[in-house]
C-alpha cells in the first residue's frame, strides 16, 4: 500500500544531546501504527517533530517528513499552520492541561472550525455539537457551555479528540492518550479512537509506553530505545517472537503477559541497569544492558535490516533462530 | 493469627460543608508474612485507607489493631513506638525524598528519631540497608537528584526498612516507573519480603502487578471493598462485575474478555447513592441494586463479594 506519511532518517538534536537518531517509518492510510518506548526513548519528540512543534532549542538535523507529495519540513510556517489540524492533528497525554480552563468547551471546539473551515459562529456551534456527539459525550449542547473543570478526565480527553477530529485530518497523532486516565476509562477512549479511525478513515499514530495496549489496537509497532528504532513488526509476531533483546526483555519483564507467575514461586525477568541516556555513546545504545552483547556492539551502531516479511530489526546478533526470543523461558524459577 | 486487623474503618474528609466518606466501612486482616494487594481506581479511597492505617490521616470510626494493640485510641506519643514497626513506601520517588538531604541523612533520620543504638551502629545499619536494596555504598554522601527513578524508589524502600518494620504499606510503588525498571523493584520487594518475613499491604491500580505480588487481593470501589479472595480466585474467577471490568481493562491481546468496556465515569463520592455504588455502571444492575447496598458476603471457598448478582456470574463462568 502506498504510504500516506513517510519519515526518513529523522535526527533531532538539542545543543547537548541527540534524542532521536536516524528514525525512519511510514504510515499507510487508515492504519494504526504504534511507537512504543520508555521515557527518554524519543517517541514524544518524534511526534512533535511531525507537527513541527518542537521546543525552540531543538533542531532537526536531518531527515524528511513527506505527507503524500509534500515535504512538511520544507513548508513555510504559515502553510504548516494551515496543515495542522487539517492534515495532521494531535492529542496529548494530559487532558487536564491541554484545554484552556477559562474558556468554555464550545469556544475551544468552535475555534478550530472557524479558523480552519471558515464557518460562521452559528454553523460552528452546530457542528461542534455534532462533534461532541461523535465522540459520545452525553448531552453535547449543554457540554458546549461548560468549562473544562466540570468534566472528568475521560470526558476531557473526548473533547480533545473532538477538537482534533474537527477538520477531518488524514493523520491523528495520539501521544499517550490514556496514560493519565483510569484503567476502565482507558478502554473507552481507545475504542473511540479506533472507531474514528474507521469512520473517518484516518491514520492513527499511537505513541505509548504500554506494550499491552499496542497488542490490542495497533496494526504495526515500532519499538524505540534511546532515540533509535530497534525493531518493527506487527504486534502478534512481535509478542510471540521478539527479535531485539530490548523488546524481548520488555515483554519478559511485564507481569501482564505472564499470568502464571507469582512472587512465591518465580521472579520476574529484569532488564539490568537503567535507560541509557541518548547522549554521545558509541555503538548500540542498548549494549550496556544487553545479555547478548558482542565486542562489536560497543563500537558499531547496528543498522536496521529486514528480518522477515514486514519485520525489521537493528541488532548485530541474529536472533531469528527459534530457540531464542521467546519471553516465556526468560522467567526463571528458584 | 493476624498482625494487622482493621475493623469497619471509616475516614471522612470535609469538602466545604459536605462530608466525603473516602473510606466507608472497610475491614481487613493481614497475617505475618502475608502480602495483601489492594486494587482500585483513582478516588476509590485506597491511598486514604493506607494512610489511615498508619494514622497519618485520622479515622472517623472503626478500629485498627496492630499486634493486638488498638492504634486508634493510642496517644501520638505512644503511637511512635508502633510506627517503627509499620512503615510506608510512597508512589512518587521524586516528591517523597527531600532534595536537600543526602541519602545518608534521609536514612539516618528514622534511626535518630527512634534513638536506635550508637552513632556507629546507625551508620552501620544504613550501609547494610543500602546493600540490601542494591544501592552502592557511596550513595550515602549523594543527593536524590543524582539517582534515576528506580534507584530513588530503592531509597524509599531502604527508608521504610531501616527501622526493621513488621509491615510495610506500599502505595503504588511502581506506577511512576518505566516497565523495565518496574520488574527490578517488584523483585526487590519480593526478595526483602521473603528474607525479612515482612507483611505487605500493596496498593495499586494495576491488577496484573497486584496479582503477581499478592497472596490475597482486595478490590475497592468508592470507599468499600467489593471483592476479596486469593490472587488466583480474583484473577481467574472474579465474581464482582467491577473486578471483571478491571481485568478486562488490562490490555492483553491473548486473553479472553468478559464484556465491552465499562460505560460511564467513576461517580463523585460526594453524591453517594442509596443502593449499590457500582450500580450506575453495572451491566447486571436491577431494581434491587438501586434500592439496597449489597454487603460483603462469602461466596465460595474464602472468596467474598459485595454483589446481589454474584451467582449469575458464578454460573456463567466458562471455566
Amino acid at each position: 500500500m502506498a504510504s500516506l506519511l513517510d519519515v526518513r532518517d529523522l535526527t533531532i538534536a538539542f545543543p547537548s544531546a541527540t534524542p532521536v537518531r536516524n528514525l525512519s517509518f511510514s504510515l499507510a492510510p487508515a492504519e494504526t501504527l504504534a511507537i512504543v518506548g520508555e521515557s527518554g526513548s524519543g517517541k514524544s519528540l518524534t511526534a512533535l517533530a511531525l507537527m513541527r512543534l518542537l521546543p525552540g532549542t531543538a533542531r532537526i538535523v536531518s531527515g524528511r517528513v513527506r505527507l503524500r507529495d509534500d515535504e512538511l519540513l520544507a513548508l513555510p510556517e504559515i502553510e504548516m499552520r494551515r496543515r495542522r489540524g487539517r492534515d495532521i492533528a494531535m492529542i496529548f497525554q494530559e487532558p487536564m492541561t491541554s484545554l484552556n480552563p477559562v474558556l468554555t468547551i464550545g469556544r475551544q471546539v468552535t475555534e478550530v472550525l472557524q479558523v480552519h473551515r471558515g464557518l460562521s459562529k452559528a454553523q460552528a456551534r452546530r457542528e461542534a455539537a455534532e462533534l461532541l456527539d461523535l465522540v459520545r459525550i452525553p448531552n453535547p449542547e449543554r457540554c458546549l457551555d461548560d468549562h473544562p473543570h466540570r468534566l472528568s478526565g475521560g470526558m476531557r480527553q473526548r473533547v480533545m479528540i473532538a477538537i482534533a477530529a474537527a477538520c477531518r485530518p488524514k493523520i491523528l497523532i495520539a501521544d499517550e492518550p490514556t496514560t493519565a486516565l483510569d484503567v476502565t476509562i482507558q478502554a473507552q477512549v481507545l475504542e473511540l479512537l479506533d472507531r474514528l479511525r474507521r469512520e473517518l478513515s484516518l491514520s492513527l499514530l499511537l505513541i505509548t509506553h504500554d506494550l499491552g495496549l499496542v497488542g490490542q489496537w495497533a496494526d504495526r509497532v515500532v519499538v524505540m530505545y534511546a532515540g533509535r528504532k530497534v525493531e518493527e513488526a506487527p504486534p502478534g509476531i512481535l509478542f510471540e517472537r521478539p527479535l531485539h533483546p530490548y523488546t524481548h526483555g520488555l515483554l519478559a519483564a511485564s507481569p501482564r503477559l505472564h499470568e502464571n507467575l507469582h512472587y512465591r514461586s518465580a521472579r520476574l525477568s529484569e532488564i539490568p541497569g537503567n535507560i541509557a541516556s541518548a547522549t554521545t555513546q558509541a555503538g548500540c545504545p542498548f549494549a550496556p544492558r544487553c545479555p547478548n552483547r558482542l565486542a562489536l556492539c560497543r563500537t558499531n551502531v547496528p543498522h536496521e535490516r529486514d528480518a522477515a516479511i514486514g519485520r525489521r530489526v537493528a541488532c548485530h546478533v541474529d536472533l531469528t533462530e527459534p530457540s531464542r526470543g521467546l519471553p516465556h523461558d526468560a522467567a526463571v524459577s528458584y | 493469627m493476624t498482625l494487622l486487623s482493621v475493623t469497619d474503618l471509616k475516614t471522612t474528609y470535609r469538602v466545604g460543608t459536605a462530608p466525603v466518606h473516602a473510606v466507608d466501612g472497610v475491614s481487613l486482616d493481614i497475617a505475618p508474612g502475608e502480602t495483601v494487594g489492594l486494587v482500585g481506581e483513582s478516588g476509590c479511597g485506597k491511598s486514604t485507607l493506607g494512610k489511615t492505617i498508619l494514622r497519618l490521616v485520622e479515622p472517623s470510626a472503626g478500629r485498627i489493631a496492630f499486634d493486638g494493640v488498638d492504634l486508634t485510641t493510642l496517644p501520638q506519643q505512644r503511637l511512635r513506638a508502633y510506627r517503627r514497626r509499620l512503615q510506608m513506601v510512597f508512589q512518587d520517588p521524586f516528591a517523597s525524598l527531600n532534595p536537600r538531604q543526602t541519602i545518608g541523612d534521609i536514612l539516618l533520620a528514622p534511626l535518630d528519631v527512634h534513638r536506635v543504638g550508637s552513632r556507629a551502629d546507625r551508620r552501620q545499619r544504613v550501609s547494610a540497608i543500602l546493600s540490601q536494596v542494591g544501592l552502592p555504598e557511596d550513595a550515602v554522601a549523594r543527593y536524590p537528584h543524582e539517582f534515576s527513578g528506580g534507584q530513588r524508589q530503592r531509597i524509599g524502600i531502604a527508608r521504610a526498612l531501616v527501622l526493621g518494620p513488621d509491615l510495610i504499606i506500599c502505595d503504588e510503588p511502581v506506577s511512576a516507573l518505566d516497565l523495565s525498571v518496574q520488574a527490578q523493584i517488584l523483585n526487590l520487594l519480593a526478595d526483602i519480603k521473603r528474607d525479612l518475613k515482612l507483611s505487605l499491604l500493596f496498593i495499586s491500580h494495576d491488577l496484573s502487578v497486584v496479582r503477581y505480588l499478592s497472596d490475597r487481593v482486595l478490590v475497592m470501589y468508592l470507599g468499600r471493598i467489593v471483592e476479596a479472595g486469593s490472587h488466583e480466585q480474583i484473577w481467574k474467577r472474579p465474581l464482582h462485575p467491577y473486578t471483571r471490568a478491571l481485568i478486562d481493562a488490562v490490555p492483553d491481546p491473548a486473553r479472553r474478555r468478559y464484556a465491552a468496556p465499562l460505560p460511564g465515569d467513576l461517580p463523585d463520592p460526594r453524591n453517594a447513592t442509596k443502593g449499590c455504588r457500582f450500580q450506575p455502571r453495572c451491566p447486571l444492575a436491577t431494581e434491587l441494586c438501586k434500592q439496597q447496598s449489597p454487603e460483603l458476603r462469602s461466596a465460595r471457598s474464602g472468596q467474598r463479594v459485595a454483589c446481589h448478582h454474584a451467582e449469575i456470574i458464578a454460573v456463567s463462568d466458562p471455566t
